[in-house]
């Protein structure tokens, strides 16, 4: 391990996506995801890499899906009112199995909403802001040294399943400074899109037998064929076919459903005896951890669950916590959105209990230390 | 010293308050200690009200936001009066001596100092007030040694002006003489 270093969320985000490859960002800066376009603009060009600031995010997000499309790793960075903007691109980016990844430094909502102020509101955005039945992945960092971690888990995610992977951060964290170190270069997995055994043929699109995600080559490498938003066969061009309209939509939606226990990762704490469980991510975790070592060192027996992986949510873990605790607490920073996950997934003896804010500040862990007081 | 610092910085926007809990929090990780920074502002990016918090610890530090600071500092009468309601009991205030205090800090450790005056005169660029700041922070509460503010201040600091972010450092620590 290195020294020690003075980061900042945002920073740490960018500095994990150099590290996994990525050479493209292209964004419209806005509050409390501009640090991340700042920074990109200073180290993408000392990599060889590109920086574009584009005229809006809809622009933005349709350049990252260009470069990815040419083959290089790339990223574009917003808040709630511009991952609205984007939400168009990524279901294009989603059906067309772009491999990119979108960075959304959650705050208060809705619309413009209160720019400098957090929440976690874009948590059903970041699963259904595009339409359609569409697979997703959408991963949430709670500190500065994890954010680093976790953006190099969605570009090796993207690549792997070929699919937009959303980075949901939120202000508490993408605002953070603190002390961080950083791994060494070579304890760095990274994973890199899968290239077709040949250039030869037309049908860039097409997945052998029992697998789910197609070797699609970058454009320009050799192979002639099609990429669009329409329902498409093998060869990547429009069809009609019912037929091959189910077999596509399965295959997108299966490959990350067959796949969840590769995908999904979250964290446990103190969970061995506890009667309650609190259920929080991202920067809501530092509250409920301050709150929850406070209550074990008085002897209540209460412990935490962290979803890493937001999306796909995992219900199988959330089934069997539901089993071992009485109570479970969901803490969020909005009106209860990942809360109804937990009630659609939790055993129905375990009660579900909720604790939520939407003004703008953050929740205290003297609050959270109170909500499971209340029945502990 | 096992002490935990709760520190609030305000001004107004532009004047560095938020460089200066940058510059605090570097200095107490090269001292070996934990330290996290967070900063909260208004939309405009000038002379909005402006509020940025360092907190110190020898131990892990969880909750990133400062509840009840334990020092506050205010450079203008608008941030002192919003944020003078909000501190612990044995809290150390420092204030621009040009503010008036309100009547809730009476009673509280206070220094009263011309750290805007000195950044303008004593050390000739008004935009130096925060590096004053610093070094009157650092010397009132024992944070740091002199060599670990300082080195955090070169590392923060644009290229070119360390002499003069120098002479503000020693100018702000003077001011507790």
């Amino acid at each position: 391990m290195g020294k020690t270093v003075l980061m900042q969320g945002n920073e740490a985000c960018v500095e994990g996506a150099l590290a996994a490859g990525m050479r493209f960002y292209a964004g419209y800066p806005i509050t409390p995801s501009t640090e991340i376009a700042e920074t990109a603009s200073v180290r993408l060009p000392m990599v060889g890499g590109r920086f574009i600031q584009m005229e809006d995010e809809l622009s933005s997000m349709a350049a990252v899906i260009g470069a990815s499309v040419a083959g290089v790793k790339a990223m574009t960075a917003t808040s709630g009112p511009g991952f609205s903007l984007k939400q168009e691109n990524i279901g294009y980016a989603s059906l067309a199995e772009v491999p990119c990844v979108i960075v959304d430094v959650q705050r208060s909502g809705p619309s413009t909403g209160l720019p400098t102020s957090p929440s976690q509101a874009d948590v059903m955005q970041a699963r259904w802001g595009t339409h359609g039945d569409h697979p997703v992945i959408a991963i949430s960092p709670s500190s500065v040294r994890e954010t680093y971690d976790l953006a190099i888990r969605c570009f090796n995610l993207a690549e792997k399943y070929r699919t937009p992977v959303i980075f949901l951060m939120d202000e508490m964290v993408g605002h953070l400074r603190e002390g961080i170190e950083l791994p060494d270069e070579s304890e760095i997995e990274i994973i890199s899109r899968k290239m077709p055994e040949s250039m030869d043929g037309d049908r860039p699109y097409k997945v052998k037998e029992g697998e789910y995600v197609p070797a699609i080559p970058p454009f320009g490498s050799g192979m002639r064929y099609n990429i669009t938003g329409l329902i498409h066969d093998d060869t990547g061009f429009p069809t009609n076919s019912n037929e091959e309209a189910d077999k596509l939509c399965r295959r997108l939606l299966e490959k990350i459903e067959k796949n969840v226990d590769d995908i999904i990762t979250y964290e446990e704490k103190y969970l061995d005896d506890a009667d309650t469980a609190v259920i929080c991510y991202g920067g809501t975790t530092r509250s409920v951890m301050e709150a929850i070592e406070k209550l074990r060192s008085e002897g209540v027996r209460v412990g935490m669950f962290r979803p890493i992986t937001i999306w796909p949510f995992p219900e199988k873990q959330i089934k069997e916590l539901s089993k071992k605790v009485k109570r479970i607490l969901v803490v969020e920073h909005n009106y209860g959105q990942l809360v109804r996950e937990v009630e659609r997934c939790a055993d129905e003896a375990c009660k579900i209990d909720f604790l939520g804010r939407i003004n703008g500040t953050v929740i205290p862990p003297t609050e959270v230390y109170d909500a499971v007081k209340e029945e502990a | 010293m096992s002490r935990r610092l709760d520190l609030r910085l305000s001004g107004s926007g532009g004047q560095g308050v938020i460089l200066a809990t940058i510059i605090l929090a570097e200095a107490a990780l090269l001292a070996g200690k934990k330290a996290v920074q967070s900063q909260a502002y208004g939309p405009e990016a000038r002379g909005g009200m402006c509020k940025a918090e360092t907190i110190v610890s020898d131990d892990p530090i969880w909750f990133t936001k400062i509840q009840t600071p334990n020092f506050l500092l205010a450079l203008t009468q608008q941030a002192l009066d919003n944020f003078a309601g909000n501190v612990s009991d044995d809290a150390v205030i420092m204030i621009d001596s040009s503010l008036t205090l309100p009547k809730c800090l009476e009673g509280k450790k206070v220094y009263s100092l011309p750290i805007l005056d000195t950044a303008a005169e004593k050390v000739g660029r008004a935009m130096t007030a925060n590096i004053v700041a610093v070094g009157a922070i650092n010397k009132a509460l024992n944070i740091v040694s002199h060599e670990d503010i300082l080195k955090a201040v070169h590392m923060h600091v644009p290229k070119g002006t360390e002499e003069l972010n120098t002479k503000a450092l020693l100018a702000g620590e003077a001011l507790l003489d």
